[in-house]
């Protein structure tokens, strides 16, 4: 029975979603709600019985229907992927928290599309096949869609346009790379496929290059690396503020099919293709980060900043995964959840900032009446973490990243982490000065004029269950810690891996 | 064979280019589209290129690989049609939105500041009013 339980956090969201689109005609918002909490507390369950059941060492291979793995579908659950399940979901408990408060009034199927798209970032976790993987890719991208656009008018629809474009486009070049793999190897299951490019010919390698070299850049597109990143901050800033904090999650989606990739494809035993794309990917990480601090210096309004923050991590992943020794991978999957969480803080806390000085907006501008000291305190536990300051968990995973990092890369990345680190850090001090320090003065508002609309409790307390999570990494590393290191070391020996899916054999069919 | 299906592929793919990194909206759709054709060919094609061999299992022929089409691509390329099918219908809606609230068919949402050259573009200025 256990054995289905990689199942869930795939099919129970789907299911939930479809209910809840069958529920919306008849029933008011307060039903759906509860649904929505009922199906996400059951996937927490289910995330954190992955994670325990995971952490017992072993790689599970999931035949779906029973067929044979060379056949059929598998789903794979190993340290990785139930990592980044649990983050999705503990992600996900705030933003529909957020969202909860009254967005979901406004937005049409907003209940629905939220977990359609949790169903698809779990199934592009949990899959070990790769046409599997883009299908759960686009299930999350149309999702993404309709929660980003949903009620959109103006200007966001013009961001929206970008961003499906430019989505439709990559995954466009996702399938070209698959047909060629296809054609090229003969198989679409990952683990299948790692034996084989290790065992490619000598005459079909710059083939399987080309069509390997495709596959990294659709999944760097997906991760916004550096040239394919411009849609990102504009898509981001326009969305409402909980569908942003759950997009936080979609950049590590690349950056985990980078990994999983990268460790099984290109491992030490792949052969002439060993480390392949590793050290440009690398380099435009470093410039990755060093170009989002600038946008972060010079963001007109927070909403920028903190997509350029969240570009900014993903650049620091890049790095961390790109140097693939066991330290800096351990160092990059611990950094990975905390960057995700004080991500989603700091769009949640722009929204915030936004209610409370009504016609300012976000922008960094001192004319509003002073706003309470809570906002303030947020604001600045959010970039304390943003920043990778003691004592919280961004300055942990920094610090051991930079203690793991081999010699021969210390110059660069030490001046490329630390000096995007320094920018980040004026950007979001004079940000949060002229916000929350330099008010009042400018303008008196007039007695007659609307009152801006007093921020919901409800909302406050997501941004500070997300802060709660970043402050417990801090607090207590090192169980994270240890799992993140036992998840390094799993992945940096795909064998078993592979053994795993080769071995696993159907129950009821013969082979 | 394998020649005109490889150029039909190539001039898809580069019409679609072509269309794509155009700056109307109408025609990003029309270029998105002529790429998903091509990809779908691409992958139809992945199979090898077999005449008159079924993907199922029949009764006349043996069961050795040599009397049948690779029946993988053909379901993978009917999941890529119906994938792009729907993108293409969100493409549509997201551009018709754009054109109603915008005034305009330009993908920024505005027309650039500069004129186009005399003789450049055939769709000048007034594409959206």
């Amino acid at each position: 029975m256990m054995q289905h339980l990689v199942l869930v956090p795939i099919l129970l969201p789907l299911l939930t979603g479809a209910i809840l689109l069958l529920l919306e005609r008849r029933h008011e918002v307060r039903v759906l709600r509860r649904g929505a909490w009922m199906g996400l507390s059951l996937l927490l369950l289910a995330s954190v019985a992955l994670v325990l059941r995971a952490d017992e060492g072993r790689v599970e291979a999931y035949l779906m229907g029973d067929w044979p793995s060379r056949l059929g579908i598998v789903l794979m659950l190993d340290r990785l992927s139930a990592l980044m399940v649990l983050t999705t979901t503990l992600l996900a408990i705030p933003a529909l928290l957020y969202a909860c408060a009254g967005w979901d009034r406004r937005a049409l199927h907003f209940h629905a599309l939220f977990q359609i798209q949790l169903a698809g970032l779990n199934g592009a976790f949990l899959t070990g096949d790769i046409f599997n993987l883009f299908v759960f890719f686009e299930v999350m991208l149309i999702a993404s869609y309709g929660l980003l656009l949903s009620g959109a008018r103006g200007e966001r629809i013009a961001a929206g346009m970008h961003y499906v474009v430019f989505n439709i486009a990559a995954s466009t070049l996702f399938l070209i790379a698959l047909g060629l793999l296809y054609g090229l190897l003969g198989s679409l299951n990952m683990a299948e496929l790692s034996v084989r490019v290790a065992a490619v010919a000598p005459g079909d390698v710059a083939l399987v290059r080309v069509t390997l070299g495709l596959l990294l850049v659709v999944f760097c597109a997906k991760a916004a690396l550096l040239p394919m990143y411009l849609w990102l901050p504009e898509a981001y800033a326009r969305a409402p503020a909980a569908v942003a904090a759950l997009f936080v999650v979609m950049t590590k989606v690349g950056l985990y099919a980078l990994l999983r990739t990268g460790t099984l494809w290109f491992g030490e035993a792949a052969g002439p293709l060993e480390g392949f794309g590793r050290q440009p990917m690398l380099v435009l990480g470093m410039v990755t980060m060093l170009v989002a601090s600038l946008g972060v210096v010079g963001s007109l309004r927070l909403r920028i900043g903190a997509a350029y923050l969240v570009l900014m991590s993903s650049g620091l992943l890049f790095v961390a995964f790109m140097l693939a020794t066991p330290g800096t991978i351990a160092a990059g999957l611990y950094y990975l959840p905390h960057s995700c969480f004080a991500g989603a803080a700091m769009f949640l806390i722009a929204h915030i900032v936004q209610r409370e000085r009504g016609r300012a907006g976000d922008r960094v501008l001192p004319t509003a009446p002073p706003m309470p000291a809570v906002t303030g305190v947020v604001y600045l536990l959010a970039a304390v973490a943003l920043v990778g300051l003691p004592p919280l968990s961004g300055f942990i995973g920094k610090f051991l990243l930079l203690g793991e990092v081999p010699d021969a890369d210390t110059g660069w990345v030490y001046a490329a982490v630390l000096g995007s680190s320094l920018l980040a850090l004026i950007g979001l001090s004079r940000t949060g000065s002229r916000l929350f320090w330099r008010t009042g003065r400018q303008e008196v508002r007039e007695p007659w004029e609307e009152e801006p609309p007093r921020v919901r409790g409800q909302e406050l307390a997501a941004t500070m269950l997300l802060l709660g999570y970043v402050v417990a990494m801090g607090l207590l590393p090192a169980p994270v810690l240890r799992y993140a290191t036992a998840t390094a070391e799993q992945l940096l020996q795909p064998a078993e891996y592979v053994h795993q899916v080769r071995d696993t054999l159907p129950q009821r069919r013969a082979p | 064979m394998e020649f005109a299906m490889a150029s039909a592929i190539g001039v898809l793919v580069a019409a679609g280019v072509y269309l794509l990194l155009r700056a109307r909206t109408f025609d990003v759709i029309l270029g998105l589209t002529l790429l998903s054709y091509a990809t779908n060919l691409l992958i139809f094609s992945s199979g090898r290129l077999v005449v008159g061999k079924p993907p199922v299992l029949r009764a006349a022929a043996a069961a050795t690989p040599e009397h049948y089409a690779d029946p993988l691509p053909q379901a993978l390329v009917l999941t890529a049609i119906v994938i792009s099918f729907a993108m293409t219908a969100v493409v549509v809606v997201v551009a018709m939105r754009n054109h109603a609230d915008l005034r305009s068919d330009h993908v920024d949402g505005r027309e650039p500041e500069r004129k186009p050259p005399p003789g450049g573009l055939p769709d000048g200025k007034d594409a959206g009013a």
